[in-house]
């Protein structure tokens, strides 16, 4: 007997995050949920966004990795919460670890999360967290041919940070290119093109972020 | 890598739905993979393999339908399959997704 049946096989893990937006919205927490390949910058970019935000925001930071600690404490050193979670050998967080995470964390006294997710451009972008965000970083040494490789990632997000733009003129990379693909794939997709080495263009996405988080806790 | 979490969401769904119906045997399990969704097929189906040893679905075949990423024109109302994302309708208008990020359990045969 053939029973039909149009089961979305990730929404066990569809109704954790729906709950978890819940949490966020009612809160007045913004969540920004970040992927990129190992190395790409994530760390470095956290960094730049809590020096940039902790005096005018409670800062909150989840890390994912595979094994070690040692993001979560170069994070710790500046002087927010920082909660790590290992996923023990999982490519990607899912939103069952990220409740497990909340108990760590005072909500009332939150504003921003930042979610390092697991370095790879394939398996984080399928499961929900619940956030308010989606941001993937690309660095210019891995190529500008990513987006044809892993489309979902930047079909799926909202913001695309172009990474190690000090690096530029030692490669073949081509933002323009890249832009075009992406704006193809992804039109209204918010692109800042930084460098966390000399701190370029990090004012910019600073002052999005700020836009975008001074609406959220007016709703507070 | 994520095909042994998507492989433990397919075998609990499908293990729920058997029991619910007081299946003896899950013979078949066929499911939708869009193109976005960068799924090895070959990996679900070896990781379904081992999970379901000793379940009701053990020895199941795992059918892997692929949906191919496709694409509408806003404008004229085009559709096609999309290769190199190349996203561009004859007509100039840019085309938007509608198919290819499927990931779901179509259906499943029981005994
Ligand atoms: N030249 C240059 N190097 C950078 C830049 N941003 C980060 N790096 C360097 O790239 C390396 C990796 O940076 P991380 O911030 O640790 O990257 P990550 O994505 O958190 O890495 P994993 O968590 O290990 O996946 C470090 O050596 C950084 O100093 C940049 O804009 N330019
Ligand atoms: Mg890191
Ligand atoms: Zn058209």
């Amino acid at each position: 007997m053939e029973i039909k049946l149009q089961q979305n096989i990730l929404a066990a893990n569809d109704k954790i995050a729906v709950d978890l937006a819940k949490i966020f919205k009612d809160k007045g927490i913004y969540v920004i949920n970040l992927m990129a390949s190992p190395g790409a910058g994530k760390t470095s970019f956290i960094l730049h966004t809590i020096e940039a935000l902790k005096n005018k925001l409670s800062v909150a930071v989840i890390e994912g990795d595979i094994a070690s600690k040692v993001d979560a404490e170069k994070v710790r050193e500046h002087g927010v919460s920082t909660i790590q979670i290992n996923t023990g050998g999982a490519c990607h967080l899912d939103a069952n670890m990220i409740r497990g995470a909340l108990n760590f964390l005072n909500l009332d006294e939150t504003d921003l999360i930042i979610i390092e997710n697991v370095g790879n451009l394939v398996c984080p972008v399928e499961f929900d967290l619940g956030e308010t965000v989606k941001v993937v970083i690309l660095s210019v040494p891995e190529g500008d041919d990513k987006p044809l490789k892993y489309p979902r990632i930047f079909a799926d997000s909202q913001v695309l940070i172009v990474n190690k733009m000090d690096l530029l003129d030692y490669t073949d990379f081509n933002v323009d290119g890249l832009k075009r693909t992406v704006n193809n794939l992804n039109p209204g997709i918010n692109i800042f093109e930084i460098s966390c080495k000399s701190a370029d263009g990090i004012d910019n996405w600073i002052s999005w972020l700020k836009d975008k988080t001074d609406k959220f806790l007016k709703l507070k | 890598m994520h095909e042994m979490a998507i492989t433990e969401s397919i075998l609990s769904i499908v293990l729920a739905e058997a029991e619910k119906r007081d299946a003896t045997r899950v013979k078949t399990v066929k499911i939708e993979v869009g193109e976005l969704t960068n799924i090895v097929g070959d990996c679900v189906q070896f990781y379904f393999e081992l999970m379901s040893k000793d379940t009701l679905a053990s020895g199941a075949e795992v059918e892997i339908e692929e949906v191919p990423l496709q694409a509408r024109c806003p404008s004229c109302g085009s559709v096609k399959k999309i290769e190199n994302l190349d996203f561009l309708c004859e007509c100039g208008g840019v085309m938007k997704i509608i198919a290819g990020k499927e990931l779901a359990i179509s259906a499943i045969e029981i005994e």
